[in-house]
């Protein structure tokens, strides 16, 4: 049973449970709606930018432990960063849960690390990055929901 | 069988014999079911999305591309001929097992969703029009949804669903109701896939018929479970899919009863639905073949002819009985662990049990069973409607077959416990 800890890490369940930047922003310049189809994961990215750094970041939705820490998380390590290093971090981030080599060392993944198991878990992968695909609709302003499918 | 697996059943006989269902010779008799999974046997509780395939639907399958491979209703040649039989063989059989009236009653389709498609495309386009209404409940999948949705769009027609209660069942007064003057036909699941609710058809099927409305019974998630008979029934059309009963996938059979079909306009067209085409005009073939177009899934129909035989030999009666055997001490078993939750506990009941553990999301629940070996399916079952009544986004779905154990519904009560363990 070790390949489900490595999954379900403490810190994962912990944001889970107890989701960071859990709420509405309402003066947001820009949100966009994720949708995973498979398992009905549903959030809302908010974002409050300062020319090009997130000020401030929020979320707010019903998905699966994985899915959720993961925005929390996001959420966390992305307010004060500009939008080419949230860029960054969510490729460095996509290269973790699918299991390939960093196309760059240069960005630090920090605590995000603690999602390197989902690579054992591949239908799990649009719940880690759900959030984050979300997040990228958000930056571009795309009015339409996004789906992971 | 093997003769090893023969064996084995014959030596614990009465032992595990439960009456005179041997779940255990049954087993012997899916070569998947001998499998591990990631290590662990494999428990396979997701007979809902499909069923697994015993010895002699993939025997049936092989001999017929070693043998008789050939295509059907056209060569003069021993092969064509050989085909034709053993494809119009497995009509009968699939007539025999709905207790149709007539062979040409049965039409082979792709499944469950072509068959509704079919006769939302044919009967549909030609008896629903602007200001008329379709009624479904709100029970169904999305096959028997979005296909009429698809003809009231396009005919200026209206799409209405009968609510459901807190247990899942259909309220029936509410159903009657909207049964109204505008109805131009009733489509409604036999055995609700996300819930296990058996609806009273033949009830349905008498009110609806009181009123001159034709009725579509959506019988995927019945077939496997219990003995159908579609003249007792009195149904108009009855639908249900090869795999889900044990046959392979993309082979489906769709019952109508023989003055509708005949009045019916083609589905599609092509080879083998026509008498004789020229290009002002074309004559269309009787039935069945008015309705297969081109090439047939012929081994598929002749694998789910297999498959009907096969479980026609155990007895469809003893297999509900089993069934529901294992299925209340299922829903004993799980009930009981604290924090969870059962969606659909309606009274008739068959071969599913949906719930919840606690705020955990079903997704998590179907991850960890799977690092145990057992295969449940999480997520909204293609029945978005019911999860939207329940107001949740998902269930964790156990779905039962013939075989299916007690202890294996223990092996679930234990990967239940983990969830809990992870999640505490």
């Amino acid at each position: 049973m070790s390949d489900l800890r490595d999954l379900y890490q403490d810190v994962i369940l912990e944001h889970c449970k107890a989701p960071r930047n859990y709420r509405e922003i309402p003066a947001a310049d820009h949100k966009a709606e994720g949708f995973n189809p498979l398992c009905g994961d549903r959030f809302t990215v908010y974002l409050a930018l300062d020319g090009d750094v997130i000020r401030d970041i929020s979320f707010q939705g019903t998905g699966c432990a994985i899915s959720k820490a993961s925005a929390s998380m996001m959420t966390q390590m992305l307010k004060g960063k500009t939008r080419e290093e949230a860029e960054k971090l969510f490729g460095r981030f996509h290269d973790l849960v699918t299991g390939h080599a960093p196309a760059s060392e240069e960005v630090e993944l920090g605590k995000l690390a603690v999602f390197s198991g989902v690579s054992e878990f591949p239908v799990r992968v649009k719940c880690a990055t759900l959030a984050w695909h979300t997040l990228q609709a958000a930056l571009e302003g795309k009015q339409e929901a996004i789906s992971t499918e | 069988m093997t003769t090893a697996a023969r064996k084995l059943g014959a030596e614990r006989g009465p032992a595990l014999a439960h009456g005179e269902f041997d779940v255990q010779r049954i087993r012997a008799d899916f070569p998947i079911l001998q499998k591990k999974i990631r290590g662990k046997p494999l428990v396979y509780l997701d007979n809902a999305a499909t069923s697994q395939k015993p010895r002699a639907v993939i025997d049936a399958l092989v001999r017929y591309y070693e043998e008789s491979n050939s295509n059907v209703h056209r060569g003069v040649h021993y092969l064509s001929e050989r085909a034709t039989e053993e494809f119009e063989g497995a009509r009968r059989t699939a007539q025999r097992f709905l207790n149709a009236a007539s062979p040409h009653e049965i039409i082979f389709v792709r499944g469950t969703t072509e068959g509704i498609n079919l006769v939302a495309h044919s009967y549909g386009r030609s008896h629903i029009g602007a200001g008329d209404e379709v009624l479904i409940t709100g029970m169904e999948h999305h096959s028997n949804i979005v296909p009429w949705q698809m003809l009231c769009k396009e005919k200026g027609a209206t799409l209405r669903a009968a609510p459901i209660n807190d247990d899942g069942e259909l309220i029936f007064e509410e159903f009657a109701k909207l049964l109204g003057p505008k109805t131009r036909l009733v489509g409604i699941t036999h055995i609700s896939n996300a819930l296990g609710t058996v609806n009273p058809v033949r009830k349905i099927i008498e009110l609806a018929h009181s009123r001159n409305v034709p009725v579509l019974v959506d019988g995927a998630q019945a077939v496997p479970h219990q003995s159908v008979d579609v003249q007792a029934l009195d149904c108009d059309f009855y639908v249900f899919s090869g795999h889900k009963v044990f046959g392979p996938t993309g082979i489906g059979v769709l019952y109508g009863k023989s003055a509708l079909l005949e009045a019916m306009p083609p589905y599609q067209g092509g080879g083998d639905m026509i008498r004789s085409v020229t290009f002002e005009k074309t004559v269309y073939n009787h039935l069945p073949y008015k309705f297969e177009a081109g090439t047939p899934d012929i081994s598929g129909a002749i694998g789910l002819a297999a498959a009907l035989d096969y479980i026609t030999g155990i007895g469809l009666d003893k297999i509900a009985a089993y069934e529901h055997d294992v299925l209340e001490y299922a829903t004993r078993a799980v009930s009981a662990i604290p924090g969870v939750r059962l969606i659909g506990t309606a009274r008739e009941k068959a071969g599913v049990l949906s719930f919840l553990i606690g705020d955990v999301h079903p997704h998590d629940i179907g991850t960890i069973l799977d690092q145990q070996g057992i295969a449940i399916r999480t997520g909204h079952h293609c029945s978005q409607p019911v999860m939207e009544r329940f107001n949740i986004p998902a269930t964790a779905r156990a779905s039962l077959a013939l075989y299916n154990t007690k202890e294996e519904i223990d092996a679930l009560v234990r990967g239940i416990g983990k969830v809990r363990e992870v999640f505490a």
